[in-house]
């Protein structure tokens, strides 16, 4: 097993604090092109703001129900995303919208679907926890912890069932390795050798319980021990170290059909849903968790300024054009229609049924 | 016309999908090396290897859950569940995503599997080992709920059901496994096309002085008990459900116009129970025509016991099925045999 970023010593209780001021080990730049680290970088500011903007609209109720964001999580996002290949598959939980952006989704369409509206992805009928586009191959939001790991296998196994080279990723939080389906996948994908690389993104916190309360091994990369799949840890706030370790795990699971686990160490800034105020948390916590050295754009930005590739001024220009385009989204949602109600019956299922009731709450029995 | 057993049915229809169709498995726990506990998958494995006939781990979920993900990427996977009390395991996986992958991502990906699955009680398994839970299938929009009672209709509706594009629990029960019945030629063919309607109910014997509708092995034993009427001089009309849901309303609600009386028997338990269903459609579709109350007859509410006689004072028979029939009618003062 490697482990990237192995903090040292200590007991499980203090890897919290631990985390804090850990220094900054990723590897720099290396020699990657300039126009490749400029659009990850403007694929977080446009992760960050799009995020923020949805915040917004959930506060003036222009969205509803549950709404989980990515904030602070961008550098994992992004790097798990420009490691997948277009032919990959995605599965996810319900804290979706960043990655359906960064698996290719149509950001407009995503803030429709946001906004419950007939141009939503999923045509207004799924929200915040439902993304999904075939096209793409994200293949969806779930909002049950642990719900998408037995699907996410079972598209492996369709895969290896025809032979083909795609790899199925199964992004999910800490909080999930402690369901019972994460041990049931992790040990079916391993006894079918499945081309899977599951992603557990630990934040520390599922809601408000830490690692260190729900998981006797917080350890979390060394759990697929258990199932002989090696894991590897990367710090989630190093949107490059996220896309080389996640690339090598998603060409090994290619190419030895086979799958991995990877844990990402990302901070979530705020609660678990918008409107959380995470009370649980310290103001040290709290603290830690918006701190510049762990904010993954704010590091990135600074390491591209460093090489002289991100000026003030460029800084500001990604930030407008991408402030304009989320605009535009929100605009496309506030201005597409809402789904009309007489396609209510339309999605139950897919191949028709005689005498299925399409029943309306107030209609009589046999009217239909 | 041949005459074979329900189980045989089964097989040769499950088998004859796979020749027709590459994309269509068969996962479980013990269908493979084993054949099956009830050996539906018999010979399956030898046939078509381990890649098509997938013996999977103790873990329902799991399993379950990585047939609907297969079956968003276009497989058909029929997953035997090796009794529909361990499907409870799976059950966040059928009700949480199985039902809801199609509505949930407005109509994008459809989830075209089996879930293969027998129950009931008779066999002295005890509590845990004798339920007929299909009432939290077919309570779910999204689900079709199968269950044929005889051999044509488990071959016919089997084969409907692997080629439909929705997950389907396909209802089976221990004590029709070695029931026999008619099938028509070639109803092993991968060739036959003929399919059974999904969410049609059948007239199974016509008569005027009253419907006894049933479904699974509860059909069986209400031509059993319409049989033995008629030796009294009662023409019982029998109602197959065939469909759990979709619920075919329309021909138990037209026969019960007909008769003007009605009697439902059904394996499961009577509180909230299928029969309730039933008997408020037809309150809503033919109170007017109703010349007395619908009755049903349903398992005690009791976890099922091992003791014989006190598991078969559980269960609905023939003896008690009749009587309430004699009730009904004697009630409204017809004549009863
Ligand atoms: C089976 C189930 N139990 C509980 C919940 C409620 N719930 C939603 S998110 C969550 C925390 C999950 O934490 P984690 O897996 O760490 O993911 P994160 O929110 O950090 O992304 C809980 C308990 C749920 N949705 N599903």
């Amino acid at each position: 097993m490697a482990d990237t970023a192995k903090p040292k010593g200590g007991t499980a209780r203090a890897s919290t604090s631990r985390r804090r001021g850990r220094k900054d080990t990723s590897p720099g730049l290396g020699d990657e092109k300039p126009e490749v680290l400029l659009d990850y970088y403007r694929q977080m500011v446009f992760v960050r703001q799009f995020e923020q903007r949805t915040g917004q609209a959930y506060t003036q109720a222009r969205i509803g129900g549950y709404c989980h964001l990515n904030l602070g999580e961008e550098a994992t996002v992004i790097g798990l995303m420009t490691a997948l290949q277009e032919r990959d598959y995605l599965f996810t939980n319900y804290r979706d919208h960043g990655y359906a952006i960064g698996k290719g989704m149509d950001p407009k369409r995503v803030m429709a679907e946001l906004y419950g509206r007939s141009d939503g992805v999923s045509k207004g009928w799924g929200g915040s926890m439902h993304m999904y586009d075939t096209e793409t191959r994200m293949l969806g939001g779930y909002g049950i912890v642990g719900g998408q790991l037995p699907l996410a296998t079972g598209a492996a196994l369709a895969i290896s069932y025809r032979g083909g080279d795609e790899v199925v990723m199964c992004q999910m939080g800490d909080g999930t390795t402690n369901i019972g389906a994460w041990h049931e996948s992790l040990n079916i994908a391993k006894l079918w050798n499945l081309p899977i690389v599951f992603v557990v993104i630990n934040n520390f916190t599922g809601m408000g319980t830490t690692v260190e309360m729900s998981s006797a091994e917080p350890e979390l990369y060394k759990r697929g021990a258990a199932f002989r799949i090696e894991g590897e840890r990367v710090d989630g706030r190093d949107v490059l170290a996220v896309r080389d370790t996640a690339s090598r795990l998603i060409e090994r699971a290619r190419t030895e059909q086979t799958p991995f686990l990877l844990e990402a160490w990302s901070y979530r800034q705020k609660g678990h849903s918008v409107v959380d105020p995470a009370k649980y948390r310290t103001e040290e916590q709290r603290d830690e968790a918006k701190a510049d050295e762990n904010d993954p754009i704010h590091l990135f930005g600074e390491k591209l300024a460093k090489a002289g590739l991100l000026t003030d001024e460029l800084r500001d220009e990604i930030a407008a054009s991408v402030k304009a385009e989320v605009a535009e989204a929100a605009d496309f949602a506030e201005n597409s229609p809402h789904p009309d109600v007489s396609t209510l019956f339309d999605y139950t299922y897919a191949s028709p049924v005689p005498n299925e009731s399409r029943r309306m709450p107030a209609d009589p029995v046999f009217a239909e | 016309m041949s005459v074979i057993t329900y189980r045989q049915a089964l097989r040769d229809t499950l088998r004859a999908e796979m020749v027709r169709d590459e994309n269509v498995l068969v996962m479980g726990e013990e269908i493979g090396v084993f054949e099956g506990s009830y050996k539906i998958t018999e010979g399956l494995l030898k046939e078509f290897g381990p890649r098509r006939v997938k013996d999977t781990p103790i873990a329902e979920e799991g399993f379950v859950g990585a047939a609907i993900g297969a079956a968003m990427l276009g497989l058909r996977p029929v997953v035997e569940l090796m009794t529909i009390n361990f499907s409870l395991i799976a059950i966040d996986q059928i009700i949480n995503h199985a039902a809801k992958i199609y509505g949930m991502f407005g109509g994008q990906t459809s989830v075209p599997m089996v879930i293969r699955t027998p129950g009931g009680g008779g066999q002295q398994l005890g509590a845990t080992h004798s339920q007929n839970i299909e009432l939290f299938y077919s309570f779910i929009p999204g689900l079709k709920v199968m269950a044929p009672s005889t051999p044509a209709e488990a071959s016919s509706m089997l084969r409907a059901a692997i080629r439909d594009d929705d997950p389907v629990l396909f209802l089976e029960n221990l004590g029709l496994y070695n029931s026999k019945g008619e099938v028509p030629e070639g109803y092993a063919e991968p060739s036959n096309d003929t399919v059974a309607t999904i969410g049609r109910a059948g007239v199974t014997r016509e008569g005027s002085d009253i419907t006894l509708i049933g479904y699974s092995r509860m059909a069986m034993v209400a031509t059993q008990v319409a049989e033995k009427l008629a030796e009294e001089d009662i023409s019982v009309e029998v109602v197959d459900l065939r469909s759990l849901r979709p619920l075919d309303r329309q021909t138990f609600v037209d026969s019960v116009k007909k008769t003007g009386a009605a009697v439902i028997c059904e394996d499961d338990w009577l509180t909230y129970g299928i029969g309730a269903e039933i008997a408020a459609s037809i309150q809503e579709g033919a109170f007017d025509y109703l010349d007395a109350p619908v009755r049903r007859v349903a398992m005690a509410e009791v976890p099922m016991p091992y003791a014989k006689p006190l598991e078969t004072a559980a269960l609905p028979s023939v003896e008690s099925i009749s009587t309430a029939i004699k009730e009904t009618l004697s009630a409204v003062g017809k004549r009863v045999g």
